[in-house]
């Protein structure tokens, strides 16, 4: 755990500065690493190559403040958040700060990529170093002006002050900033300086320099206040900014006809009904070139590559688009077995009373528990498959030409999409310029590239900019999926403690991976064993919002509840506990804080009312850790008439320092609404390989009558801040369940809840 | 292919299209105005709501040849700097994340706020319960509701 006065750069070389024949003064800089030392800075601000740096700070004559931000936005505030970090320590007031979003840098990429909550949790100690170093830089240029220490000086909102009060801004001093040897960090050692301008030989300058020091968290004047969202005001006026709303002079638009069953091939079509609707250019195939990379080995994580070919109708418009294809008369052939969901609920209870798991984490002995014990107690736990559902449907926009690729759309891997398509076409990555726009959502399906493959594939066949867009049909049946998961959880009690835990996971593809088994309750009980096994599938699946973590918070969250019932224990005093005799522990792999989550925990406890509960409201408590942040949640559900309704959610949340509350709050409602839906609601099925929901009249998502309130509450501290994108999301489906077993009696083992119920609506 | 007249935001604008082209995609495609958006075509998520005579409607269902001699406002002509009661609540709340079904979220609540312009929150349940969000903003969409209603009051 690393504290805010820690920081890892000692060197200045991340950093580079140059004048702009603009006007004004750009910085250059890495987002996460420092860089190489060789790079070169543009000087002309319209052709920013960002070959050299990822990210850039323009600061104008007039000192209003432009950051280039590459990190992709999907809805989880990053692109308000990161800047405010910069801005702070720059220390300019953030009404005259602008933020642009860039454009993909392919040669110093290091991590661009939009998902597992970690955007903020790497940018913290770089993007506070950057601005603080462009702070000191100006004050020295000011110190050198004036012929003072720069130690005299002090900067303030854009507006550096000497001895005397005599006053420069920002914007007063850029040019001569510009030139200054890049100031190291108080107590770095002194490095040559990678000044962009080596004719600049003022030694004088160098002598003044004034070292960087990042400021104390009590000085913050933005990080910690409430910051609406940078794009607001396009957003309420309608303004393109998704992928799907980008458009250039001549763009045809293109809409793919994929098999409908997974486990399909295309065998032939007849595309005359299609070419005669009106709007329609062009019937053509592609998939050979996608098929060919997916013979070769795995090209990188995030390429998911169909083994069939696909008919793509090239029409004028989007409706002629989505009209040809229903025209389309295509026979698909099996080329692989085709699945169901009871053939998976099958195959997977036989893997969890089978012998072939991996293990994935042993402590002490689990047999010898069980054998010993005074009783067992053993639940299963089962969830669906679940298709990710962005309001923007899948898209990309690809113009290739003999001389150069243009990709333009919302992806949340733009790094590993650039060199699959590049790899795809038979390009230099150089040719490739990948733009991001902002996304209507991602929730880990726009980790995966597929669709930008196949409109770059459809432009390299027709030669002309196309817009490749998916129906909400095509996104829900051919999509990538949270894979169906069956947990079974295990404990055994002697003399009323817990002496025991063994959990098994079997999934479809996928499995729990890195550090989860680490997780809480790992480290808590003696006698620990985590075994996982897994069914090869031929239906793609993936990431989705809070990975793995999404279900087994629910599984293992109820489960320690109902522990805490045979235990005749409190729930919460037994995680206490629980968690007391994790502190001190020597296991490096133990990722969590047991303080860290025993506060959380107190905390929803006291501002939920847990201990005095008002008449008729019934609540259920957890406490998880994932994704580098501590929740725990309380959720209130109360009976009207014979239906258990949810009426609120608290949630105490520990992510170190909050840089935007206002955004963070969003995210944590989102997060816990999200987490009850989708286990409250939202059920997906497979027959014959083919998905049986196709749209929102056939599929569940929580609605505005069905949400409950979202109380937040965070832990303080000036700890390094961590992600809010996924965390509150897992423990809110096992708060709820526990809640609606103390209001019906019933605990609830399988998603989505109303399976296991009266079908009639659960609201809010 | 035959041309229609449509009246949109106070102009009148002619377009060349199929009789069912839905007025989603005339609005999107053919008038370049993007802020009305596609989210399921089948009228069931609300992100493409637009007003017709003053009535928050659904423009993946509504055909084009059907629409001559109709007021229809779109949220670019809501107001014409976001200046409306329901766009600045939007932007107080902070309500989006991701932000793309926010401008049918909009265009519902203004329709609905000049039906019932003093709202309980059980009735703004209600009104915006055709709209999904999918990132759950729900919270802050009633509470912006809420707001707007107090502005356009005041």
């Amino acid at each position: 755990m690393s504290t805010i006065i820690s920081t890892k750069f000692s060197r200045r070389s991340f950093l580079r500065t140059s004048s702009l024949a603009s006007g004004g003064m750009l910085i250059g800089f890495n987002f996460f690493t420092a860089c190489k030392d060789n790079v070169k800075m543009p000087v002309d601000i319209s052709k920013l190559n960002y070959n050299d740096f990822n990210a850039f700070i323009k600061i104008s004559d007039e000192g209003m403040v432009t950051l280039f931000s590459p990190n992709p936005e999907i809805g989880q505030g990053v692109k308000t958040s990161m800047p405010m970090i910069i801005a702070e320590e720059l220390d300019v007031p953030w009404a005259n700060v602008n933020v642009v979003q860039g454009i993909l840098d392919t040669q110093n990429y290091t991590r661009q990529v939009a998902g597992g909550s970690q955007s903020i949790r790497f940018g913290w100690d770089a993007l506070r170093q950057t601005g603080a170093t462009a702070r000191q830089l100006l004050v020295n240029a000011a110190a050198a002006r004036w012929g003072v220490d720069p130690s005299e000086c002090s900067a303030k909102q854009g507006v550096i002050t000497n001895a005397k009060g005599e006053t420069l801004g920002y914007g007063d001093v850029v040019k001569e900033a510009a030139k200054l040897q890049i100031p190291t960090s108080e107590g770095a050692e002194e490095e040559e300086s990678k000044s962009e301008n080596p004719e600049f030989k003022d030694t004088k300058a160098q002598e003044v320099a004034g070292k960087v020091k990042l400021k104390d968290p009590k000085d913050y004047t933005i990080i910690g206040t409430d910051v609406g969202n940078v794009d607001i005001d396009k957003i309420i006026t309608g303004k393109p900014l998704f992928g799907l709303d980008y458009k250039v002079e001549g763009m045809v638009y293109a809409s793919v006809l994929r098999p409908p069953a997974f486990g399909q091939v295309l065998e032939s079509y007849d595309d005359g009904a299609a070419k005669a609707v009106p709007g329609v250019l062009d019937v053509i195939k592609i998939g050979e070139k996608a098929k060919a990379l997916l013979e070769k080995e795995q090209v990188n994580w995030t390429a998911i590559l169909s083994p069939s070919e696909k008919v793509v109708v090239i029409a004028e418009n989007s409706w002629a688009a989505i009209k040809g294809k229903k025209a389309l008369d295509a026979k698909w052939t099996e080329s692989s077995p085709l699945e169901s969901t009871k053939a998976h609920d099958k195959i997977l209870t036989d893997l969890l009373d089978g012998n072939e798991f991996q293990n994935m984490r042993k402590d002490g002995d689990v047999q010898k528990a069980f054998k010993e014990a005074d009783k067992i107690v053993e639940q299963t736990y089962e969830s669906p498959f679940l298709p990710h559902n962005t309001m923007e449907p899948m898209n990309f926009f690809a113009d290739v030409t003999d001389s150069k690729i243009l990709l333009v759309g919302p992806v949340q891997t733009p790094a590993d999409a650039a060199s699959t398509v590049a790899e795809l076409l038979g390009r230099n990555q150089e040719d490739i310029r990948l733009e991001m726009t902002r996304m209507g959502g991602g929730f880990g399906r726009r980790l995966y590239g597929d669709f930008v493959y196949e409109a770059a594939e459809i432009s390299d066949k027709i030669r002309r900019p196309v817009k490749m867009f998916s129906t909400r049909e095509d996104d829900m049946m051919t999509g990538v999926y949270r894979p169906a998961i069956k947990y079974r959880i295990a404990a055994s009690i002697k003399n009323g403690e817990v002496t025991g835990y063994h959990l098994k996971e079997a999934a479809v593809n996928g499995n729990m991976y890195g550090l989860i088994p680490n997780f809480f309750p790992a480290g808590a009980i003696e006698n620990y064993q985590v075994d996982v096994a897994n069914y090869k599938s031929n239906i793609t699946t993936g990431a989705w919002r809070a990975p793995y973590t999404n279900f087994l918070s629910f599984a293992e969250q109820s489960f320690l509840d109902e522990l805490a019932e045979n235990l005749d224990k409190d729930p919460v005093q037994m995680r206490l506990d629980l968690l007391e005799k994790v502190k001190g522990t020597t296991d490096d792999r133990i990722q969590y804080s047991a303080e860290r989550l025993q506060d959380v925990l107190k905390l929803a406890v006291e501002k939920s009312g847990y201990r005095n509960p008002k008449d008729g409201v019934y609540q259920g408590v957890c406490a998880y850790y994932c994704h580098n942040t501590h929740v725990a949640e309380v959720a209130d559900v109360v009976m009207e008439g014979n239906q258990p309704v949810v009426k609120k959610i608290t949630v105490a949340v520990d992510c170190g320092i909050v840089i935007n509350p206002l955004g963070a709050k969003n995210q944590i409602e989102g997060g816990a609404i999200d987490g009850i839906g989708h286990s409250m609601y939202s059920d997906f099925v497979f027959e014959n390989g083919m998905a049986t929901s196709n749209n929102y009249d056939k599929y569940r998502l929580i609605r505005m009558k069905e949400t409950p309130i979202v109380e937040t509450h965070f832990v303080k501290n000036t700890l390094s801040p961590t992600g809010l994108g996924e965390p509150a999301l897992p423990p809110a489906a096992a708060a709820v369940a526990i809640a609606m077993k103390k209001a019906t009696g019933n605990r609830i083992y399988k998603q989505p809840f109303l399976r296991n119920m009266d079908s009639k609506p659960i609201l809010g | 292919m035959p041309t229609y007249k449509l009246q949109i935001n106070g102009v009148s604008q002619e377009i060349e299209a199929t009789p069912d082209m839905p007025l989603l995609w005339a609005l999107r495609d053919n008038l370049d105005m993007v802020g009305t958006k596609y989210g399921c075509g089948i009228g069931q998520c609300g992100s493409c709501t637009v007003h017709v005579d003053g009535y928050a409607t659904r423009s993946c269902q509504l055909q084009v040849s059907q629409l001559e001699g109709k007021e229809i406002t779109t949220i670019e002509g809501l107001s014409q700097d976001g200046s409306h009661p329901v766009q600045q609540a939007w932007k107080e709340v902070d309500a989006p994340q991701c932000g793309y079904c926010q401008s049918g979220q909009i265009m519902t609540a203004s329709a609905f706020l000049e039906s019932n312009p003093n709202p309980s929150r059980e009735e703004i349940r209600s009104a915006m319960h055709g709209n999904i969000c999918r990132c759950a903003s729900y919270n802050r969409i009633e509470n912006a509701v809420v707001m707007a209603a107090e502005k356009k009051m005041a």
